[in-house]
C-alpha cells in the first residue's frame, strides 16, 4: 500500500515550511536518502531525503506552496499502485492526542492538580482603594473572632496600620459582641413546659441581613445621640382637621380616602429639616463625605419576622399628600413581602417611629449608609409649663436623632433636631 | 594565522578500502561466523532504527533534537564487542547506536524519543538521555564533553573496589577543546585510572570542520602526549581494525591501569542533528563518497562476502528483519502512553522515591505554589 | 559532653564516616598530604591512606566529574571545595550530571556524592572568594543544600549527608570553623529537612541559616536587653529539604518574621521563605514580612565594609525592630 509524505518536521522549531522545489517527479523510482524536494523552514533552506524506497506516485503540492507541518506532498508506493486520496489520510497523530492524554491524567497526591482555569481565586476583593482599612491579616482574623471591628480603630503599627496589639486593646475595654455561634448553657423549665419549646431556630435571609447590617454599623460606626421633646398638640390639631376633610371630600367612599398618620407628617418634616440642615443628609465614604441631593427617605416597617426599611424618593419635592401615598403603597408591599430589592435601598436618612407601642423614647442604629436615623417615641400627655408659665396638660412626644460622628457633629445634629422641631410645633411651615 | 597542521590519518585510511589489515588480529580471528554475522546484524540494526527515527522525526512525533548515528555504526560494534562483563561505557547525546550495541531494546528506545513512559527513561530523558546500568552504560549526556570526567570516575571506581575493568568514555572531535576534557585527560593520566577516551572523529563539531575548531600536534589523539598518555588513530570504517585497537586499549588499562586516547575516524551521513541544513559546511560529493565508498557496513558485507560467512538471502533477511523492528518499534512508541502528570515530580531523589525508616530525609523536598 | 571546634565535629563526621563505610572517599586540593586548606582534614591521611584520602590537582570540574561517574557505582565521595567560590568552574558537573542523571535516566541511577566546603563572605577575600551558592543550587530540583551553623549540627548533618542516596552539598563557613560547641562522642545524624529553633521567642521569629544563625542569636539578645523584645531564632540547618512546619509554627507563635541570610537579596533563599510564609501563614501576620540580607553588590573587599555588606547584629536589631513597628 502506498505511503503519504507529509511536510516534514525539519527542525525543533519548524510549523510550516514552504515546498522550494521538487527535485523528483511523478513516476521516479526512489531509493532511501534521494532528495525528494528542498524546503525553506523558519531556519534554513534545506534538502528532504526519502526514507521509503518506491516510485513517486503522486506530489500534492506545487513548488511555492506554504504547508503546515503534516500536511500531504506526495505519495510513494509500488509502480502502477494508484495514488492514494491525502484527504482519506488520518489527521497527524501525536500532536492531538498529546494534550488529551495529559487532560486525563490523575495528579497523584502530594502533586498539585493543574487547575481548570486560573483566575478566579486570584480577583481582587472589590474595594475601593479609599474603603479599604489598613490592618494586618493577623489582626483581621483576631478582630473578626474578638468582634471587634477594626475600621474602627485606630492603628498604631507603620502608616496606621492596625496590628494585634490594637484589636487587643480593644477587645479588653470593649465587650465582645460575639460573631461566631455561641454554646449557652441554659436549664431548662423545670416543670418541663416553659413558655417554648428550647430549641436552636434557623435564622432567616432577612434576620440574618438585619444581623449583620446592624452589627456592622454598631460597631463601625460612632454613633452619638441627641434629644428633644416636642409640643405635638398642633400636629395632632392639624392632622385631625385635614383627615376630617380628606374624608369629607371623599364623600361615600369616605372609607377609601387617604388617613394621614402622625409618621407621614414626621417623614414630610424630615425631608424639610434636612433640607434646611444639609449636612445631616450625607454620607461617610472613607476618605470622604459624600453629600446627598436628593432626600430618600427610609422608614421602618415592623413585620412579624423582622422589620424593612423602604424608600420614599425625592421626599424633598414631595406634598404631604404624596409622601403620605407613597409611604402606604410601600407599608401595603411590605406587609404583602412585594417589596423590591430597589425600594429598600439607596435611602440617605432614616425614620423609625415606636410611638404606636408607647415607647416615650430611643435611639436607633444607623442605617449605614446614612449620617443618622431619627426615632419617635408616643405622644404622651402631661404636665408641662407653658409661655405664661402655668402648668397646663401638654401633648409631648420625644424624638431621638442618633448620628454618625464621623459625619456629623453635635452642632448639626442639633440644628437640625431644632428644624424638625420647629416643623412639628408649627406644621403650617411644612406646606411652604 | 598560521596554518593549521594537517590531520594525520591511520595508515589504512590513506588507502583505497581492501583486506583489512587487522583480520588476523587475536580478538579478530577469534571470531566464529556467528560472531561475525552478528557484528553485521548489530549494525544494520542501528542503522534501520535510525533510519525509522527519521521518518518518526518528520511526523513531529519526536521533539527536540534527533543527533543520528548513522555512519559511524562500526565503532559502537567494534569498540563495544571487545568488553568484558566488568568493562562500562559512557557517551555524549549521539548514543543510540551504543544503546543498542550494548542490548536495550529497540521499543523502549524508539518511545523514549516518542517522550513515552514505556521508554527506557520513562519519557525524562530523550535522544540524548538513554541509560542502561544494568547493561554497564552509564548514558547519554548532552553536555558536550561534560561525560569526561564522569567515565574517568566509573573507572577510578572499577578500580577502587578492585574490579579489572575499564569504563570507554565516547566523545565527538567537537568535545575535545572542552576543558572538563582535559582535566579528566590529566586526572586519567595522573591517577592511573583504567579509562579508554574514544574520540568519534567525523570531521565537523556541528557545522564547524575539525580544522576550524582545534589546534593539534597532528592528530586530536597526540594531544596524549602532554599528558604522557598512550593514543591510536583507528579507521572507523574498517570493524576489524577498531577491534582489534580498542582490544589493544582495554588491554592496557586491564593490565596496566593506564588510559588511552583513541581517535576513530568516521563520518555521519545526515547533519549534526536533524534541524541542521547539512549543506553550509560540506559537500554533497564528499557525502556521496563516504555512502558509496566508506560505508562501514558495505565494506563489513563484503569482508564477510569474500569470507564466505554472508550469502544474499541472509544478508536480505537481516536488513529486513531489521527493519520490521525498527518498524514495530514506531508502532510499538505510537500505542505507548506518555507519562501522567503525577510522574513529573518522580525520579527526582532516590531518598523521595525510597522515603522510610531507613532514610534520613524529611521536610519538602518538592515545592508546590 | 565534649567540646569541639565547628572544624574538629566535621572532621569527627568525616573520620567516622571512613571507619563505617569503605566506600566513603575523601577527595579534593590539599585535603591528604597538606591536612585540608582549612585543616578540616587534618590526620586523615595519616589514618585512612591515599586510597581512602585523596588529594587532588586544581581541576574542579575534573574530580568533581570523577567523583560523580564514581559515586555512580556506590562509591560515597565526600569532595573538598576549598571554596565553593570555585564550584563555579565546575557547574555543568555540580548540576547537570550529579543533579539530573537520577531524573534523565528516569530513576534508573543515583549519585551518593557529597561535595562539602566554606561558602562565606566576610573574611576581606574579594568578590571571586565570597560565594554563598546555596540559593542557585538549591533551585535545582535533584539537588539537597545543607548549611550547618553550630559544631554540634556539623557533625549530624555532615553524616546524614554521607550518608544519603543523593546528591547533598553541604555549605561550611570558614569563620565558625573555630566556634565551639558541645558534640557527642557517640554516632548520630541529623536527618535533612528538620530545622531547629535556637533560641524561643514570643515576639519575633528570625529565621536563619549558617552563620547568619549566630548572627541572629547575637541579635536576639540585644533586643532583649535594650527593647524588651522576646526573639525566637529559626535555624533551618537544610535549604533543600526545607523544613517548613517548623518556621510555619514559629511565625504562627509569634506572628512576625524577621529573615535574615548572608545570600544577596534577589532570589535568595528568603524570597522562598517569603512567599512560604505569606502563602501559609498569610493571616498570622501582624506586620510585613522583614529581611535582612547582605547588600547587593559583589562582595566588597574593604574588610570594613564588607562587616557592614554582610548582616551583623546591628542590621538584624535594626530590621527587628522595623517588622515589631
Amino acid at each position: 500500500m502506498a505511503d503519504i509524505i507529509d511536510m516534514p518536521k525539519l527542525s525543533d522549531t519548524m510549523t510550516v515550511g514552504t515546498l522550494v522545489k521538487w527535485n523528483v517527479k511523478e513516476g521516479d523510482t526512489l531509493a532511501f536518502g534521494d532528495i525528494l524536494c528542498e524546503v525553506e523552514t523558519d531556519k534554513a533552506t534545506m534538502e528532504v531525503q526519502n526514507t521509503i524506497p518506491g516510485v513517486l506516485l503522486k506530489t500534492y503540492a506545487a513548488a511555492g506552496a506554504q504547508l503546515p507541518v503534516g500536511a500531504p506532498i506526495a505519495a510513494i508506493g509500488k509502480k502502477g499502485e494508484a495514488a492514494p486520496d491525502p484527504a482519506a489520510k488520518k489527521a497527524p497523530a501525536a500532536k492531538a492526542e498529546a494534550p488529551a492524554k495529559a487532560e486525563k491524567a490523575k495528579p497523584a497526591a502530594g502533586v498539585p492538580a493543574i487547575p481548570e482555569s486560573t483566575g478566579v481565586s486570584c480577583a481582587p476583593q472589590a474595594l475601593a482603594s479609599g474603603d479599604r482599612v489598613a490592618a494586618s491579616p493577623y489582626a483581621k482574623r483576631m478582630a473578626a473572632k474578638a468582634g471587634v471591628n477594626v475600621a474602627a480603630l485606630s492603628g498604631t503599627g507603620p502608616g496606621g496600620r492596625v496590628v494585634a496589639n490594637d484589636v487587643l486593646a480593644a477587645a479588653s475595654s470593649t465587650p465582645a459582641a460575639p460573631a461566631g455561634p455561641v454554646n449557652v448553657a441554659v436549664t431548662p423549665p423545670a416543670d418541663g413546659k416553659g413558655i417554648q419549646p428550647d430549641a436552636d431556630v434557623a435564622v432567616s435571609g432577612m434576620r440574618q441581613t438585619i444581623a449583620r447590617r446592624l452589627l456592622e454599623s454598631k460597631v463601625t460606626v460612632p454613633h452619638f445621640y441627641l434629644e428633644t421633646e416636642v409640643d405635638a398638640a398642633p400636629l395632632l390639631a392639624l392632622r385631625e382637621t385635614l383627615n376630617k376633610r380628606l374624608a369629607e371630600a371623599a364623600g361615600k367612599d369616605a372609607k377609601d380616602a387617604l388617613k394621614l398618620s402622625v409618621n407621614d407628617f414626621i417623614l414630610k418634616a424630615s425631608a424639610e429639616a434636612l433640607r434646611r440642615v444639609p449636612a445631616v443628609n450625607a454620607s461617610w465614604a472613607g476618605t470622604s463625605i459624600r453629600t446627598h441631593g436628593a432626600v430618600h427617605l427610609a422608614f421602618g416597617v415592623a413585620l412579624e419576622d423582622g422589620l424593612v426599611t423602604p424608600v420614599v424618593r425625592d421626599a424633598q419635592a414631595k406634598s404631604l399628600r404624596e409622601v403620605a401615598l407613597d409611604a402606604k403603597a410601600l407599608i401595603a408591599k411590605a406587609r404583602s413581602k412585594k417589596l423590591t430589592p430597589a425600594e429598600m435601598s439607596g435611602s440617605t436618612f432614616t425614620v423609625t417611629n415606636l410611638g404606636m407601642y408607647g415607647v416615650t423614647g430611643f435611639f436607633g442604629i444607623i442605617n449605614v449608609p446614612n449620617a443618622a436615623i431619627l426615632s419617635v417615641g408616643a405622644t404622651v400627655a402631661k404636665p408641662v409649663v407653658d409661655a405664661q408659665g402655668r402648668i397646663v396638660v401638654g401633648q409631648r412626644m420625644v424624638i431621638g436623632l442618633s448620628g454618625d460622628h464621623r459625619v456629623v457633629d453635635g452642632a448639626n445634629g442639633a440644628q437640625f433636631l431644632q428644624a424638625l422641631k420647629q416643623l412639628l410645633e408649627e406644621p403650617a411651615l411644612m406646606m411652604l | 594565522m598560521a596554518k593549521p597542521i594537517a590531520l594525520t590519518h591511520p595508515e589504512s585510511l590513506k588507502r583505497p578500502p581492501g583486506p583489512s589489515a587487522f583480520a588476523k588480529d587475536p580478538v579478530n580471528a577469534a571470531l566464529t561466523k556467528a560472531d561475525k554475522v552478528k557484528l553485521y546484524t548489530q549494525m544494520a540494526r542501528i542503522r534501520h532504527f535510525e533510519q525509522r527515527c527519521i521518518r518518526t522525526y518528520q511526523q513531529g512525533k519526536i521533539g527536540g533534537f534527533l543527533h543520528l548515528y548513522v555512519g559511524q555504526e562500526a565503532i559502537a560494534a567494534g569498540t563495544l564487542s571487545v568488553l568484558g562483563k566488568d568493562d562500562h561505557l559512557i557517551t555524549g547525546y549521539r548514543d543510540h547506536g551504543h544503546a543498542l550495541m550494548v542490548g536495550m531494546d529497540m521499543n523502549s528506545c524508539m518511545a523514549e524519543l516518542q517522550g513515552k513512559v514505556t521508554g527506557c527513561s520513562k519519557g525524562k530523558g530523550g535522544s540524548m538521555h538513554y541509560f542502561a546500568p544494568d547493561k554497564n552504560y552509564w548514558g547519554g549526556h548532552g553536555i558536550v564533553g561534560g561525560q569526561a570526567p564522569l567515565g574517568a570516575g566509573i573507572a577510578y571506581a572499577l578500580k577502587y573496589k578492585g574490579l579489572k575493568g575499564c569504563c570507554l568514555a565516547y566523545m565527538g572531535d567537537g568535545a575535545v577543546n572542552q576543558g572538563a576534557v582535559h582535566e579528566a585527560y590529566n586526572l586519567a593520566a595522573l591517577w592511573d585510572i583504567p579509562v579508554i577516551f574514544v574520540i568519534e572523529n567525523n570531521g565537523y563539531s556541528m557545522g564547524t570542520s575539525q580544522e576550524r575548531s582545534s589546534a593539534h600536534p597532528g592528530s586530536l589523539a597526540q594531544r596524549a602526549e602532554g599528558y604522557g598518555m598512550d593514543w591510536d588513530l583507528v579507521n572507523g570504517h574498517d570493524l576489524y581494525e577498531v577491534r582489534a585497537k580498542t582490544a589493544a586499549a582495554v588491554k592496557r588499562a586491564h593490565e596496566k591501569s593506564r588510559p588511552t586516547i583513541l581517535e576513530i575516524f568516521t563520518y555521519r551521513y545526515f547533519g549534526h542533528s536533524m534541524a541542521d541544513p547539512d549543506k553550509t559546511y560540506r559537500d554533497k560529493d564528499e557525502i556521496k563518497d563516504y555512502r558509496e565508498n566508506k560505508d562501514p557496513i558495505k565494506l563489513w558485507e563484503k569482508t564477510l562476502l569474500d569470507e564466505g560467512v554472508l550469502d544474499a538471502a541472509t544478508i536480505a533477511s537481516v536488513n529486513e528483519a531489521a527493519m520490521d523492528e525498527a518498524d514495530k518499534a514506531a508502532a510499538f512508541a505510537d500505542e505507548s502512553p506518555y507519562p501522567e502528570v503525577s510522574d513529573i515530580t518522580k525520579d527526582i531523589y532516590w531518598e523521595e522515591d525510597n522515603r522510610g525508616p531507613a532514610t534520613n530525609s524529611r521536610g519538602t523536598i518538592i515545592f508546590g505554589d | 559532653m565534649p567540646v569541639l571546634s565547628y572544624r574538629e565535629a566535621i572532621r569527627a563526621a568525616l573520620r567516622e564516616e571512613l571507619r563505617r563505610d569503605e566506600n566513603v572517599v575523601v577527595m579534593g586540593e590539599e585535603v591528604a598530604q597538606f591536612n585540608g586548606a582549612y585543616k578540616v582534614t587534618e590526620g586523615l591521611l595519616k589514618e585512612f591512606g591515599p586510597k581512602r584520602v585523596v588529594d587532588t590537582p586544581i581541576s574542579e570540574a575534573g574530580f568533581i566529574g570523577v567523583g560523580i561517574g564514581a559515586s555512580m557505582l556506590g562509591i560515597r565521595p565526600v569532595m573538598e571545595l576549598m571554596f565553593w567560590s570555585f564550584s563555579y568552574v565546575a557547574f555543568d558537573q555540580i548540576v547537570n550530571n550529579a543533579g539530573n542523571i537520577r531524573y534523565m535516566s528516569g530513576g534508573l541511577i543515583n549519585c551518593p556524592i557529597v561535595i562539602r566546603g566554606p561558602a562565606n563572605g566576610g573574611t576581606n577575600v574579594g568578590a571571586t572568594h565570597s560565594h554563598t551558592p546555596e540559593a542557585i543550587l538549591a533551585s535545582h530540583p535533584g539537588i539537597k543544600v545543607v548549611c550547618p551553623a553550630t559544631p554540634y549540627d556539623a557533625k549530624g548533618l555532615m553524616k546524614a549527608a554521607i550518608r544519603d542516596n543523593d546528591p547533598v552539598y553541604v555549605m561550611e563557613n570558614t569563620i565558625l570553623y573555630n566556634d565551639k560547641g558541645e558534640v557527642p562522642d557517640e554516632d548520630y545524624v541529623i536527618p535533612l529537612g528538620v530545622a531547629d529553633v535556637k533560641r524561643e521567642g514570643t515576639d519575633l521569629t528570625i529565621v536563619a541559616h549558617g552563620r547568619a544563625v549566630i548572627t541572629s542569636l547575637k541579635a536576639a539578645e540585644i533586643l532583649e536587653r535594650d527593647h524588651g523584645v522576646s526573639v525566637e531564632v529559626v535555624d533551618l540547618r537544610s535549604i533543600r529539604p526545607l523544613d517548613e512546619e517548623t518556621v510555619l509554627a514559629s511565625v504562627r507563635k509569634t506572628h512576625r518574621v524577621l529573615l535574615v541570610e548572608e545570600n544577596k537579596p534577589f532570589c535568595g533563599v528568603d524570597a522562598q521563605l517569603a512567599y512560604l510564609i505569606q502563602a501559609k501563614a498569610f493571616d498570622d501576620l501582624d506586620a510585613p514580612i522583614g529581611r535582612v540580607s547582605s547588600i547587593d553588590a559583589p562582595q566588597i573587599y574593604s574588610k570594613p565594609l564588607e562587616d557592614i555588606q554582610i548582616p551583623n547584629p546591628d542590621r538584624v536589631v535594626e530590621g527587628a525592630l522595623k517588622v515589631l513597628a
